[in-house]
């Protein structure tokens, strides 16, 4: 237990007294996002020079602009430069020169909107950064998105050249699958977990913050793809293509390489976390479900991204240093690179969908005033997917000449997995029996969810099976399963824990009738959009292309037009939270849902520390229409009683 | 699969009501559900049967979806029963009976959806097996074959023999060009095919990854560069179809488009021998027949110009023109 209430800065070797702390500077003067942005500068303009300065003595370039060298080199030292203007290797340099480091606390008092702009060490703040950021990351790839769909209003281009066309295609893809990736382990995960497992802290706070820092860099280094004529590759980059085009890709591989640093740090401080920083009879058998998810998501995290930042290096140095890892002519393979790729890029789609159900397993129960049916079956179906969702890559293979031997396997695999996400349906349905619905809005978005994911699900069995799949891969059918288990899934589950959990982590509601027409206007401008898209792909459309025979037309319009409808939705959830956040300002209750999780025990929002004391678990967070259930925590146990708990539930891990 | 809920552990009548009726209309409105996608959707379902491959992906899908039908309506079902009769009562602050699970219920579910799960694989094996790998890419060393195809000569060809007909698929940015080594070797732009007779495409690519999508004729398989990509199928309807791109291979990938023909044997024949002659002073300056081709070493800009395809990706097909279904 230690750990918990320990000091930051106890642990400074150099000593000095804890109780001092070094003075609060003026905002301009410490370091922040403005100081970042002057290293990031620095950094660009040294690595451009130095990638110059090796590459034009190596290798023949046009113009020094052409050199990928002195690009990546320059973006490498961007991040660098970034970081360093951030603070980041503040504590580090003060370590190393025996000088006491800054404590967490003192981070934490920053006051006002200045924490914001900060490397901070406190989760929630960096939980609202996530949460902030992940928006603008969202809206962004959405606009790509309408873009797209213009384009698309006529079958044959009007609107954009294809070279842009193609740009605004992989930067959309990329925006949403790549900078995404965190959606809900970024604000909620890091935010909420927490206060779920009754911690005071994170187990990592410095990687916590810098997993968040390094995904503004991306997403700027990701855009200024647009500068440096786009890429060509959608957002899977195969090779050889992404080897054969211009200097956009650096952007792509750099950016991409950056954000799998980043969801790998993310991951792993998530899963330190829960594994040792519970609070005392916090037993696995009462973790909150979105706790689960957490865990499974980011062992994920930690075991593909590492895979994916290797096939992003691997394309930088064939790009620049002349490997040839994917060149076939020199001995390389352009499967090495789709095997790399979607090793990682598998289990990102789980990455991706494993949040979503705990989100909705933890809706559920509040909004039917049940306990969870079947807890454990939740839980072994996340594990499921986890687990098998390193063994079906190869599903994007199936027509690519891949050992055919292989194809039965993966198959099989692939179908199975449909037996854990089959798990979550068995869960929900056995909520809802007999059970006291209340519809509010984050109850919606979690029925949404279930039919959303019920179709992309489904539409997915399809595509498992290589005979269905050989008509339908790669065409617009593939591109309507996965935004319906993508868009339809998670993000309806990411607005509904957003209307959820925004009392607690704000301290205020958004309009709920707002967020009902929210809901129903996207819901019906969501399934009006990608419903036909499935009848698209059938009917031979492939994906990625700026020109399609005529006779789909009428489709085609049908879909952008359902597309900016949905646009239209979104505005209304902007318009939303931020009269919400910024002019309406109505306060929350403490417990506006009448909800037993632990975070909803403390004040909203809650205090820096989260809990006055480490509290002490009693029972399950679902423990709804029981009348024997004890309350799910002791906030305030007597001194002393931490000790006895830790012997008398068993509780393990806690000791960290 | 829905409506199996209540089948355990009911003791209110209420609870014994739900469930019944639950049950009844699921199993109704699957029944028709079921029919109407296999009798009524099915025959329309893609990629239609101009070939055998096409025809088992019909098959396939047809089969696929009338099993999805009654999943999808007894969760919708479920859900919209939940939602209309079991809704938080005006006033009513109270929980609901707190039900942890019931393992009957989750043991038959289990049950279900593994059986479900393991028969469509075992059924995807099969269809996979039967019809000479449904049309997919099998890469160069191939398992499922055509029945009754054993031997390969690639100086000659002619309908009905053990000898299958050999047709080669190249993709570069940003067109396909086919080559016909039993007819001596000559490249066209037309895919053209006999009917009745099953083809073996040789899939490969000059440049990038291309993926060799001839819609009606249900084949797909990627064309990689350096390496040969082989697919089967055997076209039982003669008509025209259409061919695309459907791996992202660059600027000009929604241009690269093309056109081929089923024709009878004997009009497949007649055009072989005039193409043959009328292609004659390109086919000299082609590389020799190979499963796969180093570009560096091809005059690709006197073939292309010969072929008639330009730099933009040949030509992309006339919008106006209502060229798919």
């Amino acid at each position: 237990m230690a750990i918990e209430t320990q000091l930051e800065s106890a642990q400074a070797p150099g000593g000095g007294d804890p109780g001092t702390t070094p003075k609060e500077r003026n905002f301009w003067l410490s370091p922040g996002i403005h100081t970042a942005a002057i290293g990031a500068i620095v950094g660009y303009i040294f690595g451009h020079w130095l990638g110059n300065f090796i590459g034009s003595q190596y290798q023949q370039v046009g113009s020094s602009d052409d050199n990928d060298f002195a690009i990546v080199l320059g973006f490498s030292f961007l991040v660098i430069g970034w970081l360093i203007g951030l603070g980041v290797f503040d504590d580090l340099a003060r370590q190393m020169l025996g000088r006491p480091i800054r404590s967490a606390d003192h981070r934490a008092n920053v006051v006002g909107m200045a924490k914001y702009f900060r490397y901070t060490l406190d989760h929630k703040v960096v939980g609202l950064q996530y949460l902030v950021g992940m928006l603008i990351y969202f809206f962004t790839g959405g606009l790509l998105a309408i873009a797209i769909r213009t384009e698309l209003l006529s079958p044959s281009y009007h609107v954009m050249s294809p070279t842009t066309y193609l740009e605004v295609v992989g930067e959309h893809g990329t925006m949403m699958m790549m900078m995404m990736t965190s959606v809900i382990l970024g604000p909620f995960g890091n935010y909420l977990v927490p206060l779920m497992i009754g911690s005071k802290r994170v187990a990592f706070p410095r990687l916590e913050a810098l997993s968040f820092w390094l995904t503004p860099c991306a997403f700027l280094i990701l855009l200024s793809s647009f500068l440096l004529g786009g890429f060509p590759t959608g957002w899977t980059g195969y090779a050889p293509l992404s080897i054969q085009a211009g200097e956009g890709m650096d952007s792509y591989a750099v950016a991409f390489g950056l954000m799998g640093i980043s969801i790998i740090l993310a991951g792993f401080n998530i899963v330190v976390t829960i594994i040792c920083y519970r609070a005392p009879g916090m037993r696995w058998s009462r973790l909150p479900m979105f706790v689960w998810a957490m865990l499974t998501t980011g062992f994920l995290l930690v075991l593909a991204a590492p895979v994916l930042v290797g096939g992003m290096y691997m394309i930088i140095t064939d790009r620049t240093a002349q490997t040839a890892f994917f060149v076939d002519q020199l001995g390389g393979s352009s499967y090495l690179y789709e095997d790399l790729f979607w090793f990682f890029g598998h289990p990102e789609v789980y990455i991706l969908a494993l949040p979503g159900f705990g989100i909705v397993c933890e809706l559920l129960p509040v909004f039917t005033r049940k306990p969870l049916f079947g807890y454990k079956i939740a839980a072994a179906g996340m594990f499921g997917v986890a687990i098998l969702s390193f063994f079906v890559w190869q599903h994007h293979l199936f027509d690519s000449g891949m050992d055919p031997d292989m194809r039965p396997l993966f198959m099989l695999t692939t179908e199975l997995i449909s037996i854990p996400t089959g798990f979550i349906f068995l869960v929900a349905m056995g909520t809802f029996w007999q059970a006291k619905i209340r519809l509010t809005t984050p109850m919606l978005f979690a029925i949404g969810f279930f039919i959303n994911f019920l179709i992309g699900g489904i539409s997915g069995v399809f595509l498992s099976d290589v005979p269905a799949d050989t008509t339908a891969h790669g065409s617009f059918f593939v591109m309507a399963h996965f935004h319906y288990t993508i868009m339809g899934g998670l993000i309806f589950a990411f607005f509904g824990g957003i209307y959820y959990w925004l009392p607690k982590v704000m301290g205020i509601t958004m309009n709920q009738r707002l967020g009902k027409i929210h809901f129903w206007t996207m819901f019906i401008a969501f399934n009006s959009t990608f419903a036909p898209l499935f009848a698209v792909g059938l009917l031979g459309q492939p994906r990625r292309v700026w020109e399609y025979a005529a006779g789909l037309q009428t489709l085609n319009d049908w879909v952008s037009i359902s597309a900016f409808c949905l646009g239209g939705s979104m505005c209304i959830f902007i318009f939303n939270f931020v009269m919400s956040t910024v002019i309406w300002r109505k306060r929350a209750p403490q417990n506006p849902w009448n909800a037993r999780g632990l975070e909803w025990q403390v004040s909203s929002p809650p205090p820096v520390n989260n809990f006055a004391n480490i509290p002490v678990v009693l029972s399950g967070p679902y423990e709804y229409g029981d009348p024997d259930a004890l309350p799910v925590a002791d906030l305030h146990p007597p001194a002393g009683v931490i000790g006895g708990a830790l012997v008398s539930a068993g509780s393990t891990g806690t000791e960290a | 699969m829905a409506a199996e809920f209540p089948a355990a552990g009911q003791t209110e009548t209420g609870r014994r009501r739900d469930g019944f009726w639950l049950l009844v209309l699921w199993i109704a409105l699957s029944v028709i559900g079921c029919l109407l996608v296999a009798l009524v959707l099915g025959p329309h379902l893609p990629p239609g049967d101009q070939s055998s491959s096409a025809a088992s992906q019909q098959t396939d899908f047809t089969v696929l979806s009338t099993i999805a039908t009654p999943v999808v309506i007894g969760v919708l079902l479920y859900f919209g029963w939940a939602l209309a009769f079991w809704r938080q009562r005006p006033g009513d602050e109270t929980d609901a009976a707190p039900i942890h699970g019931n393992t009957k219920i989750s043991v038959t579910w289990v049950a279900a959806t593994g059986a479900i799960v393991l028969a469509l694989a075992v059924y995807g094996t099969i269809e996979l097996w039967v019809p000479a790998g449904a049309g997919a890419g099998e890469g160069p060393q191939p398992i499922w074959k055509p029945a009754g195809t054993t031997t390969s000569s690639l100086t000659s060809w002619a309908p009905g023999t053990s000898n299958i007909l050999q047709v080669q698929v190249i993709g570069q940015q940003w067109a396909w060009t086919y080559r016909y080594p039993q007819f001596g070797g000559f490249e066209t732009t037309q895919l053209m095919l006999p009917v009745g007779q099953p083809v073996q495409f040789n899939v490969t690519s000059l440049d990038v990854i291309h993926s060799f999508w001839a819609y009606t004729l249900g084949v797909k398989a990627d064309a990689n560069p350096g390496l040969n990509n082989v697919a089967y199928t055997t076209p039982e309807h003669t008509g025209d179809f259409q061919i695309r791109c459907s791996e992202l291979c660059g600027i000009w990938h929604g241009s690269m488009y093309g056109t081929g023909d089923v024709l009878s044997v004997s009009a497949f024949l007649t055009w072989t021998q005039t193409t043959k002659v009328q292609l004659a002073a390109l086919t000299k300056i082609l590389p020799p027949y190979a499963l796969t081709y180093d570009p560096t070493t091809i005059p690709a800009g006197k073939i292309n110009t010969a072929l008639g395809l330009t730099s933009a990706g040949g030509g992309y097909y006339n919008p106006a023109d209502p060229e798919q279904p």
